[in-house]
């Protein structure tokens, strides 16, 4: 069979279960479509978790960054994980015992506001929105490349079957169908890691594969795995693989915290501990999810980096400055040529000699030994960091049909997050918005049927800028993490934590969180992104200490912490009842079934 | 807040103190501030301080929440605060 049916018939047939699951976890009342009844065992929350939270990003494009940034990448390994600690030790098992539907539930009535409430939904789905446009752009590029039809048509169809599986079941179908996800895309991240790690290291295990060292046969046998990398990449003029840094150190500090303190504020992960029975479940349940995303973190390193070195090797093929040492380009594989269709992979022969040099053409020491070469700069103009995880199983010539769970792999990612997004956005309006602020008598029914065309107007909005993606589509994640981090978690954090933050502590603290951050973003990259009205340069010797736009989340939040605690201070403490309320929530005694009262 | 509400608020604040410590220390502390001298130790194939950025520090993130998890069941029995 040929890739293409193998790769549709994988799809559809994952595509099949996800329906199946739709049709048997439909939702009846608004509890099970905002929270899944509550009651979902914390091992199988966790796994839906870990789906939830694992992206298109964390799948596709995070092998890649590690691949071409090595030890600097670090930021998103820790980042992306360090938050669930701060998940389950401060703000989860005390959101479950307060036992509500929705975040901005929980920060209107800690701080007595509908203003507070207000400004809470306000973030929560500009930060979700700008989240999602990334997911859906996931899901066309995965069809448009692997199964041929248009970039639209693949979003159509990704669209389509997000709105059976969500609209229907709410959070009871999106659970199951996650836990399906997860299962998909973890086999078809670890099976192409587990054959490369084999062929380049000799241990089946990537983990180890990555400290371990070169299986005979290789180049270099012999030798640590991470010394040849190394080896090769600084002998080419690049930064010392397991040594370079992103930006500065501090940059680094700073970077990681800001994810850490996103991944920890992001409405969508956070409402998942909400459908776990009990307080004890809540806590539990962030670490079984931190287990199955651990098991694709700690696996990505090893992928990034042998990726890295296979396609090092099979450019440069001996010793640097041997003419025949380049492949000649007549001879480049196949995935390599497929990979160039797509303008990901570009090369040009800028001094004609048939031949690809892939080298550092900006370190001056390089470029001046590549001249004695008879080199003329580096020929390889482009090399997207997204091409690692979806062409590693061609670059290691694994068969077909590990390319087509690779793809189902992708796109069960994508799908699972943008399904958890949608639905913080739709109980967002239907809850917050048209219950808590419209019409607080609504009927469950109606608030039910509300909920559904909130989801549906969700998935309107996320596919309408999947279509059009706005200019500013690049920086979106770093925005979302920005605002989350700036706003959400340190309002919650001192709403348990800190019975003397009040109303008006809450509302100048997430104003000024997101103020700052959104206005230094703004100055390096273009107010709303529109090139050419950043007023500031976006270089490191423009940013504040070198700390780039991407990590300036963390600073926001020491604002938001700030200027809270000190505006409580001048103003009227919170009422009596509000600081019962606090007590309350402290103690896991009492938790019961939630309500959306 | 009554005192034995208090003390548990305590104990519960000193446990998070001390577990978040761990948490600074292994990712920030070894993975970035302390990972150039900590890289002159091997493990395996790789240095010690690139080992905890990229791998030792994620596990120690999930022992701090599963011991988190059961230490706090242990004092919600302790102060009787438990649900059921």
């Amino acid at each position: 069979m040929d890739l293409n049916t193998i790769t549709y018939l994988v799809v559809g047939a994952t595509f099949a279960l996800y329906i199946g699951i739709a049709v048997w976890a439909r939702a009846g009342t608004t509890g099970e479509f905002y929270v899944a009844g509550k009651g979902v065992h914390p091992v199988a929350n966790g796994m839906a978790t870990a789906a939830d939270w694992m992206s298109a990003a964390s799948f596709i494009s995070m092998a890649g960054l590690i691949a071409f940034n090595g030890y600097g990448a670090s930021v998103f390994l820790m980042g992306w994980t360090g938050g669930y600690v701060l998940l389950a030790l401060l703000l989860a098992p005390y959101l479950r015992k307060f036992g509500k539907f929705t975040v901005p539930e929980f920060i209107g009535e800690r701080f007595y506001s509908q203003t507070a409430r207000l400004v809470a939904v306000i973030c929560l789905i500009l930060a979700s929105v700008t989240y999602v446009i990334g997911q859906m752009k996931g899901i066309g590029v995965a069809f448009s490349r692997f199964l041929e039809t248009s970039y639209e048509m693949g979003l159509f169809i990704g669209m389509g079957i997000v709105f059976i599986y969500a609209v229907m079941g709410g959070m009871k179908g999106i659970t199951y169908t996650q836990i399906a996800q997860y299962v998909v895309l973890i086999f078809a991240y670890t099976i192409p890691a587990v054959f490369i790690s084999m062929n380049l290291t000799g241990n089946p295990i990537p983990q180890l594969g990555l400290i371990g060292t070169m299986a005979p046969g290789e180049p270099g046998a012999g030798m640590d795995m991470m010394a040849k990398l190394d080896q090769v990449v600084t002998d080419l003029g690049f930064g010392k693989y397991s040594e370079q840094v992103m930006g500065s150190k501090l940059n680094m500090f700073v970077y990681t915290l800001s994810l850490m303190i996103g991944t920890a504020g992001l409405p969508h992960v956070i409402i998942r501990f909400f459908t776990v029975p009990k307080v004890k479940d809540a806590r539990s349940s962030a670490g079984w999810a931190l287990i199955f995303i651990a098991i694709l973190y700690t696996t990505a390193p090893a992928v990034g980096s042998m990726a890295r070195l296979n396609l090092m090797n099979t450019i440069q093929t001996g010793p640097v400055g041997e003419t025949t040492a380049n492949i000649e380009y007549a001879k480049v594989p196949e995935w390599f040529k497929k990979w160039e269709a797509t303008g990901l992979l570009q090369y040009e022969d800028k001094n004609g000699d048939g031949r690809i040099q892939y080298y550092n053409d900006k370190n001056a020491d390089m470029a001046a030994k590549a001249e004695g070469f008879g080199w003329k700069g580096n020929e390889m103009v482009k090399v997207d960091n997204d091409i690692m995880v979806l062409a590693n199983p061609e670059i290691a010539g694994l068969p077909n049909w590990v390319i087509a769970i690779v793809v189902a792999g992708g796109l069960a990612a994508a799908l699972s997050t943008a399904a958890g997004l949608l639905l913080a956005i739709a109980s967002a309006v239907s809850h917050d918005v048209i219950k808590g602020m419209i019409n607080p008598n609504i009927s469950e029914k109606a608030e039910l049927l509300a909920s559904r065309f909130s989801m549906i107007g969700a998935i309107a909005l996320a596919g309408y800028f999947g279509l059009h993606p706005p200019g500013f589509a690049a920086g979106t994640v770093a925005i979302a993490f920005g605002l989350a981090a700036a706003s959400i978690f340190p309002v919650l954090m001192m709403g348990i934590f800190n019975k003397k933050v009040n109303r008006a502590g809450a509302i100048w603290g997430m104003i000024s969180g997101i103020g700052i951050t959104m206005l230094y973003v703004f100055q390096h990259k273009g107010i709303f992104f529109i090139p050419g009205t950043a007023f500031l340069g976006d270089m490191e010797p423009d940013w504040f200490f070198g700390i780039s736009p991407n990590a300036f989340g963390a600073v926001g939040a020491v604002v938001n912490f700030a200027v809270a605690i000190l505006v409580s201070k001048v103003t009227a403490e919170p009422p009596e009842h509000i600081q019962h309320l606090v007590e309350d929530i402290r103690v896991p005694k009492g938790a019961g079934t939630a309500t959306g009262h | 807040m009554d005192t034995k509400a208090a003390q548990y608020w305590k104990a519960n604040l000193r446990l998070l103190i001390s577990l978040l410590v761990i948490w600074f220390v292994v990712s920030y502390g070894f993975g970035i501030i302390l990972a150039d001298p900590l890289n002159a130790i091997r493990i395996g194939g790789v240095g010690l301080g690139f080992w905890f950025a990229q791998q030792g520090s994620i596990y120690v993130f999930i022992v701090l929440i599963f011991f988190y998890a059961a230490r706090m069941n242990a004092l919600d029995r302790e102060f009787d605060v438990h649900e059921d």
